[in-house]
């Protein structure tokens, strides 16, 4: 019975529109059995060692994602050190404190940063961004900062910290979109209370962040997630290069960008098959990262009925 | 005039300090939003012409536009809004007037985190069903995979639209004894037809920006095509193959290149956020 109504055309209409739920649904688990089926080749030849082998020379057949694990990895923390105090920043500016004729049109400027392709900002950043590193920040880094083996190392301007800068400035209109609705999902009498004890604004935002907590995690977790899949700004300007090294100037390689740039190039099987599997592999940490996500920042908007800005 | 002990002095003056740093990091956002902005029309405005709006590319030195570039992106842009849109409304539909319980949270669950999965992802996933199946790259594999990014972005914006329609409408309908998809179909969605419109703009303009999956799906071309069995050139992708090139003229275009797909991308944006401004 699908009809509640009993009418013919309501069985129809339902039915079709379940249909298509059912086929939204059907995508992503045939989405995991095309990438697993795929990569069965390299998951047989190499099992667990695959995330462990820090070889990648498909010239010897040698396929290992640990450098490519490793610079995914690094180049999204950077990206969250970076954006999450901004994010925030912006969006207790925007909810808290601005009044509303500015957070509107400033709120609506901020997110179109989410709006740049990312071959655009991957576009800027070789041309702008990393020359820019080069002259400016690298420099002091390694004189004041040498000292630790992040910041040691030939300064080119292309490597893991320009990848890293990139995705923050790319991570951030997502995350404060978020944080912004979590902001205001929070109820005005907890502002009005603490502002009533004789706090301070700033006392009173901080009363505001605590309780908003488990949503701002959920934006952040949001963020990585986002960060852990870019493409194309961090292929053009992390250097592509399947190493491991401790220093933030080196030149590193993300699975994403891997998967961009030597998918058309894999001639054997055992190399695409070895491509998929990582395709595998983002996909599943991205679905994890992301269903994590989603359930932090449902609990805190639902109630209140808010609804995410963040696509 | 009360007076203020010490500590209550150093309380007031973090509060001022860390509310105008809060100002500070929005002011550096929007900052680097116009940086980029006008570094890109900076750099576009010199190399863009007539012809470079419809000539094909040439070889380095002697010129060559993007014509091709802007009619397969237009292509793509058909084909993933034929396909995309309407999949998308109707599971919109699905998650606002007819699912009920348990499962309509998974739904809900599944589309919101196909919305996260990397666009790259869905271009591998397109490969192994389409691509290698045809033996070659395709306007059509392309277009279809756009098409899955398109999906979840409107199938989540129409759901929101209709569950502002007022209830009333529903019941007011429904009570003229109306069966269900006429009130739905003739009523409700005409009432949420404009938010339903601002939505799939914007998700269109959020596909006209993607690269990555069209990398091994529509490839690219260096010749006018429209064929949906053939690959096909893209401004995003002929973007790309610029920006990696080492010829600054192929650089110069790629910058102008980028001044069309921003003021395509940024035109939507602003003409969504005029349309909305009521509402919101």
């Amino acid at each position: 019975m699908l009809s509640p109504t009993g009418n013919t055309g309501d069985t129809i209409f339902r039915g079709l529109m379940l249909l298509v739920a059912l086929f939204v649904v059907a995508i992503v688990i045939a989405m995991v059995i095309a990438l697993a089926s795929d990569s069965m080749l390299s998951i047989r030849q190499f099992g667990f060692g695959f995330l462990t082998s820090s070889q990648w020379n498909p010239v010897k057949g040698e396929y290992g994602a640990l450098p490519f694990i490793y610079g995914t990895v690094v180049s999204s923390l950077i990206a969250l050190l970076i954006s999450v105090p901004f994010s925030l920043g912006i969006a207790v500016f925007l909810v808290e404190q601005a009044p509303h004729y500015i957070a509107r049109p400033v709120g609506f400027l901020v997110e179109l940063l989410a709006a740049i392709p990312s071959v655009v900002y991957g576009l800027w950043g070789i041309f702008v961004l990393a020359p820019f590193l080069r002259v400016h920040v690298e420099p002091p880094l390694a004189r004041w900062l040498g000292w630790l083996p992040f910041f040691q190392g030939s300064i080119t301007g292309i490597g893991l910290l320009t990848g890293g800068i990139i995705l923050a400035i790319m991570v951030t209109p997502i995350i404060s979109a978020v944080v912004r609705d979590v902001l205001a999902a929070v109820p005005g009498s907890q502002r009005e209370a603490a502002l009533a004890l004789g706090a301070t604004k700033w006392e009173m935002i901080r009363v505001v962040l605590v309780n908003g907590a488990p949503g701002i995690a959920g934006a952040v977790i949001l963020g990585l997630g986002r960060a852990l899949g870019e493409t194309m700004a961090v292929t053009m300007v992390i250097g592509n290069r399947p190493q491991i090294s401790a220093s933030l100037f080196d030149p590193s390689y993300t699975i994403a960008s891997a998967i961009a740039n030597e998918f058309t190039e894999a001639t054997q099987d055992l190399y695409l098959s070895a491509l998929v599997e990582l395709g595998l592999i983002l996909f599943l940490v991205t679905f994890i990262v992301n269903g994590i996500a989603r359930i932090l920042v449902w609990n805190v908007t639902r109630k209140t009925g808010g609804v995410s800005r963040a696509a | 005039m009360v007076h203020l002990g010490k500590a209550d002095r150093r309380r007031r003056l973090t509060s001022a300090v860390m509310t105008s740093l809060t100002a500070g990091c929005t002011l550096l956002a929007v900052g680097l939003l116009l940086v980029i902005l006008s570094y890109i029309a900076w750099q576009g405005i010199g190399s863009l012409s007539f012809t470079f709006l419809v000539d094909s590319p040439r070889p380095v030195g002697e010129g060559g536009g993007i014509g091709n570039a802007i009619l397969g992106s237009l292509v793509l842009l058909g084909l993933s809004s034929a396909v995309g849109l309407p999949l998308g409304i109707s599971v919109g539909i699905y998650l606002s007037e007819i699912g009920k319980g348990r499962f309509v949270g998974v739904v809900r669950f599944i589309v919101d985190t196909l919305t996260g999965i990397p666009s790259i992802v869905t271009g591998v996933f397109i490969y192994a069903i389409l691509v290698l199946p045809m033996k070659h790259f395709s306007a059509f594999a392309g277009g279809i995979a756009l098409a899955l990014i398109m999906v979840p972005i409107v199938a989540r914006t129409t759901e929101e639209m209709l569950k502002l329609v007022p209830h009333s409408l529903r019941e007011g309908a429904l009570a003229l004894g109306a069966p269900q998809w006429r009130v739905t179909l003739g009523v409700i969605l005409p009432a949420a037809a404009s938010g339903i419109a601002t939505g799939a703009m914007l998700a269109i303009a959020r596909v006209s920006g993607e690269t990555a999956p069209l990398l091994f799906t529509a490839f690219g071309s260096r010749f006018f095509s429209y064929y949906m069995d053939r690959p096909i050139a893209s401004l995003t992708v002929q973007i790309y193959n610029y920006a990696i090139s080492p010829y600054d003229e192929w650089h110069a275009q790629a910058w102008a290149a980028t001044l069309v797909l921003m003021t395509l991308i940024l035109g939507i944006n602003i003409i969504v956020r005029f349309l909305t401004r009521k509402r919101f």
